[in-house]
């Protein structure tokens, strides 16, 4: 902000520095969820707190920033981010995913591969993959320390044993560079196969919960899975009304009052692109 | 058909619009001032200054007006804004027996040096709606004896102390600050504190009166609640002695609770405590039953109700982060309502599948 | 009494060049083994390298206690850390989030905060101000941030660091992690990397 009421990029040299050194460790150890002193920010603990504070120790006035919520650039939340750091940090901003130099997203991996030297930054509201199974913060950390994963391994067993499947959609669990299971954050399991040995930096920011984790480009990240019930993603009969891909994520909507149903693809500047650019359809 | 998700721009910008309109109410109302909230909705102030942690009456104020009255909203909009203030350092511990005591109880003993003093409360009055004042008027200023500043206010636990009856107050500990460093567990008890006092106040009064109904009881007793005007003291590295700063207004809880004793202690008294901005007695008393309560492992008592689980209480306190969580559920979350619909349509396509060949099976027998 | 007379200037524009030091240092330490020039480096003090000064101004202040290895351990150094980036200079190894040690100095990983299974986060990291990041002898470095494998040639160090790196990375998630630095340029490695010798 130019007025010189707020600081470049909204927080104090003194709280990015801070939050830069979490990032370093979390970078350091992958998966390992890095305690910080998250601040309160002026957008709502929940909407994307964790993923702003990162952005911002982060960004930088060269840098062309992108922001999705659903996938999508125009989104509400997703506008409201983006206005902010074009206010407080003065920075280019873009839809296109192959621009950026940072992506904060919620929710989605972009269809696009990403590339070498791209940050993803991805907004988390619980940061910890077995709070579900064990609420207590103090057992958690055990768990991970002692790299004792049998709770999870039981849960994704038991839901074989009740439904014949894993029937977790969403927020499906991932083990990082052989040690640490981590949340991917409530990206659909969809999108899980992107962050395996992904070029691009991971970059996880939880507010409320004051954590930060990482996964370095070119990392193994395998979402868990049994021999006999391999990892699966989720698939449409469908293709996008819109740009008619049949390999996109496709959202579902309600078109009429009898419930006439109309796919099409999540990531808007994937579709976008793939309907303006021919050659990018084929 | 795809306008739905379209046009957020444009859609924020007229919702802002609309709810400073809104905010504004009727122009032909008069329109709120900061000193009117500050004078008239005063209590509204000490909340928001308490739990938002920030002393200043007339941002206060301005929050309260910009949040139409939202106390939680409120107390947001001053977190953001003192997150952003640059720390000269720590104040020295408040002396509340130096207090200019304009209210000062204790219900362990008829009379206490200093006396009973009542001072403005809510406690006697009778809840009937005073519809005088449902129309603005002169207001007769109440009689007050002049204030006696010299005179300091001996602890009503001190006295008890000096016995040998109740706990000495902890020793210093080395002070930690929850807005610059993540919770860790089990937390200290300063840390504990200053969790409490930005808790919100109606999660701590559920949680206090938890403890009067069994849930992790320890026989409390108001040793005393003193309100009034202390002077914060910081010693600027440069000048390496103490110089008073400010007055500040503040609540006091000291509450008095029983403790059987164990193998090395002999019984006495332990003590909750409770310290809020302003006047907020409540808000002091429920901080000080739950962190009594919180004490339950320190004092080798069985840990087994809610208000005793350090990890619950301190984790669920904050209404800024609480109202954060909740509200956020709003957000579009259709991508992973995609992803469970998909799993729930396979799941039930398989249901389905395995009744009609059970069926054709049946039929073939 | 600080002399600010013989005090070198610090960063000319603090959050901005801070802010693209830390993305050349976030580069590094995502690409272990990466070479990466720091911009804006100001000139480091005394035998410090402009990298090493660059990294502890981005880095360090008065929340980080900066432990200093012998040629290091002089006023210029100290005073220069002290103003710039108000971080208290420790006499004891374990109470420091950075440890700045030159290639020869013995034992460099000895008595540093190595962390805890619970809290790996909580490690030192040490800056190791080298002759030279390239022209020694080739080792491979492999392990995430890494595609395939990295070949590094940090020159000054003996067999003997390499192989207390061996016994840093079998710590993992616990034990340290490394900045190399000489003049403007800097490379990482994480305690996550592998290195064969």
């Amino acid at each position: 902000m130019t007025d010189g009421t707020y600081n470049y990029a909204y927080l104090d040299e003194q709280t990015k520095r801070m939050i830069r050194r979490a990032i370093l460790k979390a970078v350091a150890v992958p998966g390992y969820q890095v305690p910080f002193g998250g601040r309160e920010m002026p957008l709502p603990y929940g909407w994307g707190t964790g993923g702003i504070q990162v952005t911002a120790a982060i960004i930088g006035r060269d840098d062309t920033l992108k922001v999705i919520d659903q996938g999508a650039d125009d989104t509400t939340n997703a506008v409201s981010i983006r206005r902010f750091f074009a206010k407080v940090a003065e920075v280019a901003t873009t839809t296109r995913t192959e621009e950026a130099t940072v992506i904060q997203t919620r929710h989605r991996v972009p269809e696009t591969p990403l590339s070498e030297g791209q940050i993803l930054v991805f907004q988390v509201p619980i940061p910890e993959p077995l709070r579900m199974l064990e609420p207590r913060e103090t057992e958690t950390r055990t768990l991970h320390a002692l790299s004792e994963y049998g709770v999870m391994q039981v849960s994704l067993y038991e839901s074989i044993a009740r439904h014949g499947r894993i029937s977790k959609g969403y927020n499906y669990p991932v083990m990082v560079n052989g040690r640490y299971i981590m949340s991917p954050s409530p990206i659909p399991k969809f999108d899980n196969p992107k962050l395996d040995r992904s070029p691009a930096l991971q970059l996880y920011g939880a507010g409320r919960e004051k954590r930060i984790y990482a996964v370095p480009p070119y990392t193994p990240v395998k979402s868990l899975d049994f021999d006999d019930h391999p990892f699966e993603i989720e698939t449409w009969e469908q293709c996008c009304e819109l740009c008619g891909s049949k390999e996109s994520f496709l959202d579902e909507m309600i078109v009429d009052d009898d419930g006439k149903r109309l796919f099409v693809c999540s990531d808007t500047d994937y579709c976008e692109r793939r309907r303006t650019l021919p050659e990018a359809a084929e | 058909m795809y306008v739905a998700v379209k046009g957020g721009e444009t859609a924020i910008a007229h919702s802002l619009d609309l709810l400073a309109d809104k905010r504004r109410g009727d122009r032909d109302v008069a329109e709120l001032s900061l000193e009117q909230i500050d004078q008239q909705l005063g209590l509204a102030v000490d909340r928001v200054m308490t739990e938002g942690s920030c002393y200043d009456r007339s941002l206060a104020a301005l929050a309260i007006k910009q949040a139409r009255g939202d106390l939680i909203e409120a107390i947001f909009l001053l977190r953001a804004y003192r997150t952003t203030l640059p720390r000269f350092g720590d104040s020295l511990p408040l002396d509340t027996s130096a207090m200019v005591a304009e209210r000062r109880i204790s219900s362990t003993f008829k009379d206490v040096p200093g006396g009973q003093v009542l001072g403005p409360t809510y406690d006697y009055t009778h809840r009937l709606l005073d519809f005088s004042l449902a129309t603005e008027g002169d207001r007769p200023a109440a009689p007050t004896a002049p204030a006696d500043t010299n005179r300091t206010l001996p602890r009503v636990g001190d006295i008890l102390e000096r016995e040998g009856m109740l706990e000495p107050p902890p020793l210093d500990e080395a002070s930690e600050d929850l807005t610059r460093q993540p919770l860790t567990l089990p937390a200290s008890r300063p840390v504990r504190l200053q969790n409490l006092a930005r808790g919100d106040e109606g999660f701590l009064l559920a949680l206090g009166y938890s403890t009067q109904r069994g849930y992790g009881n320890n026989h409390p007793f108001v040793g005393e609640i003193r309100y009034g005007q202390v002077p914060v003291s910081f010693v600027p590295e440069e000048l390496g002695f103490a110089i008073e700063i400010a007055e500040i207004d503040v609540t006091e809880c000291d509450m008095v609770n029983q403790f059987a004793g164990s193998h090395d202690v002999p019984p006495q008294f332990t003590r909750g405590y409770g310290l809020a901005f302003g006047h907020s007695e409540r808000k002091a008393m429920a901080m000080a039953l739950v962190d009594r309560a919180l004490r339950a492992e320190e004092l080798s008592e069985s840990a087994t109700s809610p208000a005793q689980d350090e990890e619950f209480v301190l984790a669920h306190s904050d209404n800024v982060e609480a109202s954060g969580f909740v509200q956020h559920l709003k957000l579009p979350h259709y991508v992973d309502f995609q992803s469970e619909l998909v799993v729930v349509r396979a799941l039930r396509a398989e249901v389905e599948a395995r009744r009609q060949q059970a069926a054709l099976d049946q039929a073939a027998e | 009494m600080t002399d600010l007379s013989t005090l070198g200037p610090g960063l000319a524009d603090p959050s901005h060049d801070a802010q693209q030091l830390f993305r050349a240092i976030l580069d590094a330490t995502s690409h272990p083994g990466r070479i990466v020039s720091l911009p804006a480096a100001p000139a480091g003090p005394g035998m410090l390298s402009a990298a090493a000064a660059a990294y502890l101004l981005t880095l360090a202040d008065g929340d980080t206690p900066v432990w200093l290895a012998e040629p290091f351990d002089r006023p210029e150094v100290v005073n220069f850390l002290r103003f710039h980036a108000g971080a208290p200079i420790v006499t004891q190894r374990a109470q420091a989030t950075f440890g700045v040690v030159a290639a020869t100095t013995p034992t460099p990983f000895d008595d540093f905060n190595l962390g805890t299974d619970a809290y790996p986060d909580r490690s030192a990291t040490l800056i190791v101000d080298v002759p030279n990041l390239t022209g020694g002898p080739t080792r491979r470095w492999r392990g995430p941030g890494i595609d395939g494998h990295a070949d590094v040639a940090i020159a000054g160090l003996a067999d003997a660091f390499w192989h207390d790196w061996a016994t840093n990375h079998a710590l993992f998630p616990c034990g340290v992690d490394i900045v190399f630095t000489a003049g403007a340029e800097l490379c990482a490695l994480p305690r996550s990397i592998a290195v064969e010798s």
